[in-house]
């Protein structure tokens, strides 16, 4: 079943991830270790669905895959760059340009309107005014919501915040889109939209979707199932039977 | 990230919170008003000082004669008759001196009319009002030939005329000195107080040769009281000094055993003592005003670095999205310095105000500059840097995944 990976060449694969693993110090010793030497590769348009149960290292395996967190050891290489030899600025590029986060809490700014929230990423890529809003406008437009634009993020829905933060994601025409659990919040119906909107991205755009899920429904959307326990895979594989 | 967004975002975040920002502000307020008002207050001081020192004229030397003992009893400075018109004029010509003034004076009666009035009378020639920096208002002043021909003319001062003409305009009057007639060809402009507190407006000039002869009968023919030499600038002051005493050693024929019959005083050495303890004061001020400022600092310190901590998660989700540090670094430093500009130039308003008010109501003179606004305001600009980098670097510096788990 883990025929995903074979007949390609490791070189091509748009995150690859070796002997991974990270131990956190806390004051009361070394605690057991969150990653524990995983190896994996995720090859361009996949739709990889991550689940364990809590503490199984499956948020780890994000925070690093995301750039927001370093490996105690191993290696990762993002789109074939080592990303242990890039610096705290080539880091904040890949994940401007390279990669899309969709939390499951919504992190947008509560304080800035929906298509500034959008527009965001833009503003660290250099965009101008203008343009910025041309875009936000366009994203949002794409989920469904244009008519939202000038609004406060809490004056929306969770479904409809969710949708923003993936237009959010969008913005900068990601190749990768990191969801960490991004139906947590929601009920059944709109975790279904959720889902359809990323089916659509992986399968029209081809951009690879990696999402955290703990509900084999949500995972069921995906075309790949990656199991975490204790620090390492344990299954790999379809999503059929699950 | 281009210049304009990151003021934006600094902009609005500082709106967010109104109240805290305005207490942060508030602090900046008061230390940059209160550095206006002081560098006022110093600097009104300084105007009165250098005033008083421009009245008297710059750059002068007073020499006096030597004193007499007659029978054990020591006249004191100025008794001995030893300084001449001619030892004046040999001191003008020195290349260090720009030019000597001869002064032969005394106490008179004076009368116009039913009044009358006693003053300083001084016996002097053209060159006086040059070096004491005065002007004649009208009329003219003294010229070479009153000088030699000992005339009966006078050269008033506002006092004198206020005294003793009224309303009645003076010029080409004849009025009387000692009860001799001496005709006014000109009134002298006002100036006020000397730094000792005389009344300098109340003097009469005439010529020195006509003081001599006509009116204090000088029992050692050609000698003056003392003589006023004006170097040409304050380096040449010491050079000038030097000179004179040599030249009046030379022409009062002392040997190198004999001491001086003569003291060459540097009037302004006593100005400059006066000026440079008023710039102390200005100084000081100053100094305890910023202290104020620094406390302002500290108070803006301390709202970033609570700022900071409650947008923890904001600061995560901004390098999620590919905020880099210089970004975030930019948006706090940006915001502390928005906070201290704008309390900046409010408080460099109400300290022109209060500048303005006790000037009006103390009558104590404060004089604003723009320089001392222009100081204060990047004072205020610099604590925002100074006291804004610590947070903004705490806040650059948080580890991305931390920063977003953050509650």
């Amino acid at each position: 079943m883990a025929d995903s990976r074979s007949g390609r060449s490791d070189s091509d694969a748009l995150i690859r991830v070796e002997t991974l693993a990270k131990r956190y110090e806390t004051a009361a010793g070394t605690t057991p270790p969150a990653l524990n030497g995983v190896d994996l590769a995720i090859q361009p348009g996949e739709f990889v669905a991550v689940m364990g149960p809590s503490g199984s290292g499956k948020s780890t395996f994000m925070n690093i895959l995301g750039c927001l967190d370093t490996p105690t050891s191993g290696a990762y290489y993002l789109d074939g760059r080592n990303v242990a030899e890039l610096s705290d600025d080539e880091l904040a590029t890949l994940r401007n340009r390279l990669i899309g986060f969709v939390f499951q809490g919504f992190n947008l700014l509560k304080r800035i309107s929906v298509a500034d929230n959008v527009a965001l990423p833009l503003v660290y890529a250099g965009e101008g005014k203008s343009e910025r809003r041309r875009r936000a406008l366009e994203l949002l437009d794409q989920v469904g919501l244009a008519a939202h634009a000038d609004k406060q993020p809490n004056q929306l829905s969770g479904g409809q915040q969710q949708r923003v933060a993936i237009a959010r994601a969008l913005s900068n025409h990601p190749r990768l889109i990191l969801a960490d659990e991004p139906t947590g919040n929601l009920d059944t119906h709109t975790s279904e939209e959720i889902m359809d909107i990323f089916t659509r991205l992986n399968r029209d755009q081809g951009i690879t979707v990696v999402l955290v899920t703990h509900e084999a429904d949500i995972a069921h959307h995906a075309k790949r199932l990656v199991r975490f326990r204790d620090g390492n895979v344990v299954y790999d594989g379809g999503v059929k039977g699950i | 990230m281009n210049f304009s967004a990151v003021t934006g975002e600094a902009w609005r975040s500082m709106g967010v919170n109104r109240l805290r920002a305005a207490l942060a502000m508030l602090g900046m307020v008061i230390g940059v008003a209160a550095v206006v008002l002081m560098l006022a207050i110093g600097q009104g001081t300084q105007a009165i000082v250098n005033d008083s020192i421009a009245s008297m004229g710059s750059n002068l030397f007073i020499i006096l004669s030597g004193s007499t003992t007659s029978g054990g009893l020591r006249a004191g400075m100025g008794s001995a008759p030893t300084l001449t018109l001619e030892d004046a004029r040999a001191i003008g010509k020195l290349p260090s001196v720009k030019t000597s003034a001869p002064v032969y004076s005394g106490t008179a009666q004076l009368g116009y009319g039913p009044n009358n009035w006693s003053t300083v009378v001084n016996g002097v020639t053209p060159e006086y009002l040059e070096v004491r920096n005065w002007a004649v208002e009208s009329g003219r002043n003294l010229d070479e030939g009153d000088v030699r021909s000992a005339a009966r003319v006078a050269l008033i001062g506002k006092t004198v005329v206020f005294n003793l003409f009224a309303d009645e305009p003076p010029l080409g009057k004849t009025m009387r000195i000692k009860n001799s007639p001496f005709t006014i060809v000109g009134v002298l402009e006002a100036k006020g107080q000397s730094m000792d507190g005389r009344d300098q407006d109340d003097s009469v000039l005439v010529p020195v040769t006509t003081a001599q002869s006509k009116l204090f009968g000088n029992p050692f023919p050609g000698t003056v009281r003392f003589i006023m030499a004006q170097a040409p600038s304050k380096e040449m002051m010491t050079e000038a000094e030097g000179d004179i005493g040599q030249l009046l050693r030379i022409r009062h024929r002392l040997r190198n055993d004999m001491e001086n019959d003569f003291t060459v005083r540097n009037l302004t050495a006593t100005a400059q003592a006066a000026a440079s303890s008023a710039q102390a004061l200005s100084f000081m001020l100053g100094a305890i005003a910023s202290i104020s400022l620094i406390v302002g600092g500290i108070g803006i310190m301390n709202i970033m670095l609570v700022s900071v901590t409650e947008r923890t998660r904001e600061i995560g989700i901004r390098m999620s999205i590919g905020a880099k540090r210089r970004d975030i670094l930019q948006q706090f430093l940006l915001e502390a310095v928005f906070i201290c500009t704008l309390g900046g130039l409010i408080g460099a308003m109400l300290g022109v105000a209060g500048a303005w008010a006790v000037s009006a109501l103390a009558e104590m003179p404060a004089v604003v500059t723009g320089s001392s606004i222009l100081v204060a305001f990047l004072f205020a600009a610099g604590t925002g840097i100074f006291f804004g980098w610590y947070p903004a670097r705490k806040a650059a510096y948080l580890k991305p995944v931390e920063a977003l788990r953050h509650e």
